[in-house]
Formats: C-alpha cells, structure tokens, sequence
C-alpha cells in the first residue's frame, strides 16, 4: 500500500518502499551492463583506426569531389531499371497481396481455421526476409538481371501489402455491409460496395508508400547482381572510381526525394 | 404479411435474446415495437431478413417460410423487405445516388453492377425516389458529406428502391435531433401508407412511437408483454414494459426516453434552424 498514516493523516506515496527499493536496483543494474559494455566494446577497438577517422573521411570527401559528371551517360537505363524494378514488383506484389489479405482478414476470411493462418503465414514468410536476401537467392535461382529483382522486391512487398491491407479490411465498419447484404446483393457485390469503398483509400495510400520504399530498395539489388543502378555502385566502389560512387549517390537521392514527393501528392489527392 | 412463429435466438454466449416471439403484421401497417435496451427489439428485426439466424421457429413473409431458405432463395427474400438503420449505414464513399442504387443489387448481376450500369427504370425511379425524400439536388454529392437527416432520407430511398413488400426499420432517429425525428418518422409513415408497406419499426422514444404508429409491440427481455393501440399504452403497462426502477427515475425529472412527454422542450426553436435538413 502507498498509503502509510502517520498520526491519523495519510500520507500518500508513488511507490511502496519494497518497490522504491526494487526501480533503484534495476537502475543500478541497467547501470553496471552498460559500463561492463562499455569496456568490452573499448577494448576490442583499435582506437588508432578511430583517432584516425576524421583525416580518413576528409581524403575520402576529397577524392569523391567533384563528382564524374560524364558519368551520368551510362547510368541513365540503369536508372531506368531501377525504377522499373521498383514499379512491376510493387504492381506483383499488389497482385499477390489483394487475396491473400482477403484471407487474412478476420472478417471476411473463407476459413478462420485452415485458411487464415496460412494467409498470415504468407505474410510473416515474405516480412521476415530481406529484398536483399530475396534477390541473392533468386540470382542463383533464376540468374542475375532486371527479372530477379522484379521477384525478390514483389516478394518481399506482398506481405507489407498485405498486412497493412488486411488490418483496413478488418477496421471497416460492418453496418455498411450490412446494409449491402440487406438488399439481397451476393457475396461479389457485397465486397464491391460494402467493403472495397471503404478500403480504398487505405489500399492507394499503402501501394504509395510501398511503391516509394521499393525505390529505395531497388537502388541497392545492384550489389548482388539483381539489375538496377546498384550493379554501377558495385563496380564503382570496387574499382575505387569514387567520384563515380558520388555521382551515383546523389542520383539515388535525387531519385528518393522525387519518388516521395510522387507519392504524397499520390496519397494526398486520394483521401 | 409477416408472421413470426415461435421465434427463438440463443446468442453463443448462452443470452437468450428473444423467447419465443409469435406476432403477426398485415399488409399496410405500421408497428413500432418498444422496449429497453437489450430487450431484442434489434435481434426481433434482423431475424425477419436472417442477418441474424434465429436458433429456432419459423419467419413468413406472405406464403413463403424465410427461415428454411438456402442462400440464394434468402437473396431473392430479402429483395422483398427493405431495412432502414440507426446510423443510417450508407457506404459513405459512394455518392447519394450510388447508395440509393445499391438497393437494386438483389435484381442486378455483378458485373453490372460494378460497372454501375443500372438498367435504366432504374435511375429512374431513383430519380423519383430522390426527389420524393427532398434530395433532388444532392444526387452527386458523397454520402459522408450530407446530414444525419439528409443521410437517413438516403437510406429511406435505399430501402424503397428495393419496391419490397415489408421494411423492417431500425431506431431511424435514435442518430437525430428531435425534430428531423420527427420529419423523418412522418415521412416513413406517410411512405408505407402510398405503397400500403408493412413496417416494423424499433424505436426506444415512445411519445413518438404513440405519435406515428398505429400499432405498439412492447418487449422486454425477449418476450411480448404488449401487443395494441397506442391509446393503450398507460403508465401501468410501461413499467410492465420498462422495468419498475427505469420508469421511477423517470418520473422524478430525468429525461429518460420512456417517459411521453408531447411538449418536449428540446424540440422547441432552437432546433428551427436545421428545419431544412
């Protein structure tokens, strides 16, 4: 109990004093783990390589500067392909993800035994691993190119897609469907006008905001061979050509801020 | 027109939320059936159209049994009763005039009716609808930008579109200000005696259930405790209905909706302003 009396008047506390005792030893714990951390990490650090580093940045800045401009001639398709992959895989993973979120979704899944959980296990398999690693597995599958990181980023979309689709299809209020099934419409027409209206927005904004984060992830499928402007970033780093690493990184931002302001304007206009 | 046989539903939790409910409805009346709350005035209504499934007996609607229907005969059924709701439940994306189509759904395929080609009766007595309810300059607008009572008007046309023989009316002003309450009952009453429509209509505002109804059904607790005129409904058969607790806190001054009251004073000219909604 917080409250003690003290002749008669109560006096009330936050805590007992058992557990005052207890958040201070937790405190003092936490405390002791981190210095202990601490140490290990100093330790295992050459702090020669760290004293080192703001030199090492500078000489890197300087040969990165300026950047190759006449570079930019071969990384137009590269470009290109970039966002080609970023597009038709965001355009598969929608595809994929529509009926498995209609599975998933509590309220309007066939079965809430059989299929459901192989729905969100669908979805949990495609969340759990990495575009990156999608498209190493797939250049081994289906040999290095464009096509590999259509699959990989598609399959790595369908379960964000998915997931954030099913959580809207099961906040949509059900009078609405209601009052579509009350009319005597049939299972079809009750998707058409009792949920997909309702769903819709959320549907636009989230394939948006996918289409806009597999941009970004496109621009790195490169470094293990899936096509797009990481093959460039690969070969540029490799042969220590930094001014073209620059130039490549500024492209990739030039592209990200164009492709978020895409898809605010997107989502904005379908509210 | 509408009878209930022995009308039973056990909900899963074990609540047995109608006992055994026999009533009749013949053509062209208006019933308001009265009750408190979870006395299953809701559950009465959606047994008659099965979006709730009674656990046992028997619902007809003319010579038909709606209670044995298999999916598509159920469809067909429910072509016949339209259903007016408390907060209205118009698809609030979809424009006035796709909300009231929508209750041609029953007779129209899927592919039509995704493309929105309706066959054109049809817009057309939408038109008419429309313009019947007061809403024929709001055919364009989206469901979610009009009033509660503007919206209600849509789900009226929604349900008569159907052309059904019954409505089964949900609290259509429990979402409303007094006096659209009252605009929308008239209009409600005044619809089911142009097309001599059977309604069954839940309201928990009795002095308004006395106004418009020609018949009372009260309910409590799953069971008919009063089936007749609203002349009959005295105090003494009120608290048969409500409870003797509910209907004393009433009396002693608190605005519980039981109490008939016909100079309620929140209908008086501060609501004047919103006669046009």
């Amino acid at each position: 109990m917080p409250v003690r009396h003290d002749k008669d008047i109560p006096i009330w506390r936050r805590r007992t004093t058992a557990r005052k005792w207890g958040v201070w030893g937790l405190w003092l714990l936490g405390t002791a783990i981190f210095v202990y951390c601490w140490q290990l990490i100093s330790d295992k650090t050459i702090w020669m390589f760290v004293w080192d580093a703001p030199t090492q940045a500078a000489d890197l800045a300087s040969r990165m500067s300026p950047p190759k401009w006449g570079y930019m001639s071969e990384l137009w398709r590269p470009l290109w392909d970039t966002l080609n992959i970023a597009t038709l895989g965001t355009l598969l993973a929608i595809l994929l993800a529509v009926p498995v979120a209609f599975c998933a979704a509590r309220n309007t899944t066939p079965s809430a035994l059989l299929v459901r959980p192989l729905a969100l296990f669908i979805i949990v398999g495609s969340r759990s691993i990495n575009s990156l690693i999608w498209a190493l597995m797939l250049v081994t599958i289906i040999g290095p190119g464009v096509f590999a990181g259509v699959i990989a980023i598609g399959l790595r979309s369908v379960g964000f897609v998915a997931k954030l689709l099913y959580e809207a299809i099961e906040e949509i209020d059900p009078d609405q469907v209601e009052a579509i099934t009350a009319t005597g419409a049939n299972g079809p027409q009750r998707v058409a006008y009792g949920i997909v209206p309702q769903i819709l927005p959320a549907f636009a904004g989230i394939s948006v905001f996918r289409w806009d984060i597999n941009i970004r992830e496109s621009t790195v499928l490169g470094l293990v061979g899936a096509g797009g402007i990481g093959l460039q970033l690969d070969a540029s780093i490799s042969t220590l050509a930094w001014t073209q690493v620059s130039l490549i990184l500024l492209v990739i931002l030039a592209t990200v801020v164009v492709s978020e302001w895409v898809s605010a304007t997107i989502r904005h206009a379908m509210i | 027109m509408l009878r209930l046989d022995q009308v039973v539903k056990e909900y899963k939790t074990g609540d047995r939320a109608l006992n055994g409910i026999d009533l009749q409805v013949p053509q062209g009346q208006v019933l308001a059936l009265i009750g408190p709350s979870g006395a299953g005035k809701s559950t009465l209504i959606r047994c008659v159209n099965r979006l709730v499934e009674p656990t046992s007996g028997a619902v007809y609607l003319g010579d038909q049994e709606i209670t044995s229907l298999g999916s598509s005969g159920l469809r067909r059924a429910r072509r016949r009763m339209g259903m007016i709701f408390q907060e209205y439940a118009l698809v609030e994306r979809l424009t006035v005039m796709e909300n009231v189509l929508s209750g041609r759904l029953g007779y129209v395929g899927f592919w039509r009716s995704y493309f929105r080609r309706f066959p054109r009766e049809d817009v057309a007595e939408a038109f008419r609808l429309l313009s019947r309810v007061g809403l024929d300059n709001m055919v364009d607008k989206r469901a979610d930008e009009l009033s509660g009572g503007q919206r209600q008007r849509v789900g009226i046309a929604r349900a008569l579109i159907q052309n059904p023989e019954l409505l089964l009316v949900d609290e259509p002003t429990a979402s409303l200000d007094p006096k659209t309450s009252r605009q929308i009952m008239r209009l409600i009453c005044e619809l089911c005696r142009e097309r001599t429509l059977a309604a069954v209509v839940n309201i928990h505002d009795v002095p308004l259930a006395r106004m418009f109804a020609e018949r009372i059904v009260g309910l409590r607790q799953g069971v008919i405790v009063y089936d007749g005129t609203p002349e009959g409904l005295s105090n003494q058969v009120l608290t048969e209905i409500y409870g003797v607790e509910d209907w004393d806190a009433s009396d002693t001054g608190e605005t519980a909706p039981s109490k008939p009251d016909p100079t309620r004073p929140k209908s008086k000219p501060d609501v004047e302003h919103l006669v046009g909604m």
